[in-house]
């Protein structure tokens, strides 16, 4: 009972925050509230039964790559002038769009919820790291090597652009 | 639903977290007589018996100190960083087994709940470099967040030789994985070494303390804060310093474990203080490296030595 209950807070506070990261203008802002909705997805996967993924969603997620996109915000130093002209873009025309689409895909999930059998939070079962690595190590492997292809295709696209930053810069360095 | 176990977990959060508080106010005041001895000078020791007041003298100046608001700062992210950044230390400590008794959470991912604590640690140096809107402070926090972010790879993966060697994450079984063999500081010298530095950078403490370098950066991400803010940013330095100690005893020095004639939580006070002696000593002995350095140190010499060190320790626990 208690769970389920954690599970309802839990989905409200992601829903909630999510929908105030769109409708920030304040770019910071927005990325805070990106931050508080992946911790409490964390939440609700813990309380599924995954701690692990929970875990490594605040890892990854929360503590890795939005604390990457708030360091980008911060090196373009944006003020009050970007918050005014998100304001100019952020029209109710912008919005209708998106937010039927949104609608639709959310009558196809409401549909699928009734509709289909699925495991409520008190039928979950903990599922401890050993597992998930011994998973990810036999029936998943082929997702693991090609994840790693994939991410070793982005280190050498990364590794490239910046040795063309350095020869530029030897050059410069060169002719002056 | 709540059995006698969780009760008891639910009575230890108060004094875990009030110990944890004051033993990071007494560690200011023993930081600076040491750094006194060391540097042969006095330091505090007007304060009561050998200046052993001068915590808590600090503690009433800055509670009456005027708080000030930088105007020109985001006010709601200038206040939320002080307190992120206390709160995700004071969390990380619930999964600390003192004893086998003595811990709030044994779980078993409470590895990784420290280190997902201490990433959200970063967002509150993030956002107090961010929300002051002064250039220092700029600075302080984007050096701060690269800095961390770069080394919490280094903090994870030195201590997975330790993982394997024990086959969880849970830091009590860690802890029992000791008591037969050798502690693990032995097989894993690589990994503490490696954990100390990453430690060192994750803290932000001296010689790794450029987000703050008082010589280029007047204060670095806390330039503006003032009172108690500037006192939240302090005790949370310190704690993660505790917290950093107490996991180096934990995963390498076999925590609670020694001869019988100490109670096991004595044991793991001693091997914690003296841990944390060794980070002060630190302090005083090495001079701080430029940003660049660092950030070479980190990618170029520790991920290669992090990964064969995780080569050698699967290789080993396989062929065992």
């Amino acid at each position: 009972m208690t769970a389920l209950i954690l599970f309802y807070v839990a989905g409200f506070v992601t829903l909630a925050a999510a929908i105030l990261a769109i409708t920030r203008t304040n770019a910071s802002h927005a990325l805070i509230y990106v931050v508080v909705t992946l911790l409490a997805i964390a939440v609700v996967f813990f309380l599924l039964g995954s701690p692990f993924a929970a875990a490594l969603q605040i890892v990854v997620y929360a503590g890795a790559i939005v604390v990457l996109f708030l360091f980008v915000v911060m090196m373009l130093n944006l003020g009050k002038a970007s918050v005014a002209r998100e304001q100019t873009l952020l029209t109710r025309g912008i919005w209708t769009a998106p937010s039927l689409l949104a609608l639709a895909l959310f009558g196809v999930f409401l549909f699928a919820l009734i509709g289909g059998d699925h495991e409520t939070v008190s039928q979950a079962r903990m599922i401890s790291p050993k597992e998930v690595g011994i998973a990810l190590y036999t029936k998943y492997v082929l997702a693991v090597e090609l994840a790693g292809v994939l991410l070793l295709a982005a280190l050498v696209g990364a590794y490239h652009l910046g040795r063309r930053y350095l020869a530029d810069r030897r050059e410069e360095e060169e002719a002056s | 639903m709540f059995g006698i176990e969780d009760f008891w977990s639910y009575a230890l959060i108060l004094p875990v977290a009030v110990g944890v508080l004051l033993s990071a106010l007494v560690l200011v005041w023993w930081e600076r007589r040491l750094l006194g001895w060391w540097q042969d000078r006095l330091g505090p020791n007007r304060v009561g018996w050998f200046g052993s007041l001068q915590a808590l003298a600090d503690l009433i100046k800055l509670l009456t100190k005027d708080d000030w608001l930088p105007p020109f700062g985001d006010r709601v992210f200038f206040i939320m960083a002080p307190i992120i950044v206390t709160a995700a230390m004071l969390l990380a400590f619930a999964v600390v087994p003192f004893t086998p008794v003595l811990v709030i959470v044994d779980s078993n991912i409470a590895l990784l709940w420290f280190l997902a604590m201490s990433a959200m640690a970063v967002y509150g140096v993030l956002l107090g470099g961010l929300s002051s809107n002064n250039k220092y402070a700029l600075l302080g926090g984007l050096r701060a967040a690269a800095q961390m972010v770069t080394y919490e790879v280094f903090l994870a993966l030195s201590i997975l030789g330790v993982v394997m060697l024990a086959g969880s994450f849970s830091l009590v079984d860690i802890v029992e994985n000791q008591r037969d063999g050798l502690w693990h500081f032995i097989p894993q010298c690589v990994g503490l070494v490696i954990f100390v530095i990453a430690g060192l950078a994750e803290t932000h403490r001296l010689p790794f303390d450029l987000p703050e370098a008082e010589h280029e950066l007047t204060a670095g991400f806390h330039t503006e804060y003032s009172g108690m803010k500037f006192g939240l940013i302090m005790a949370a330095e310190y704690v993660a310093l505790i917290l950093l100690s107490c996991l180096i005893v934990i995963l390498f020095f076999g925590g609670w474990l020694g001869p019988a004639f100490l109670p096991p939580v004595i044991w793991f006070g001693i091997k914690t203080f003296i841990v944390i002696n060794f980070f002060i000593l630190l302090r005083a002995a090495i001079p701080r490296p430029r940003y660049d350095q660092l950030m070479s140190l980190g990618w170029k010499i520790l991920l290669p030595l992090t990964l064969v060190n995780i080569l050698a320790t699967g290789a080993w626990v396989l062929a065992t």
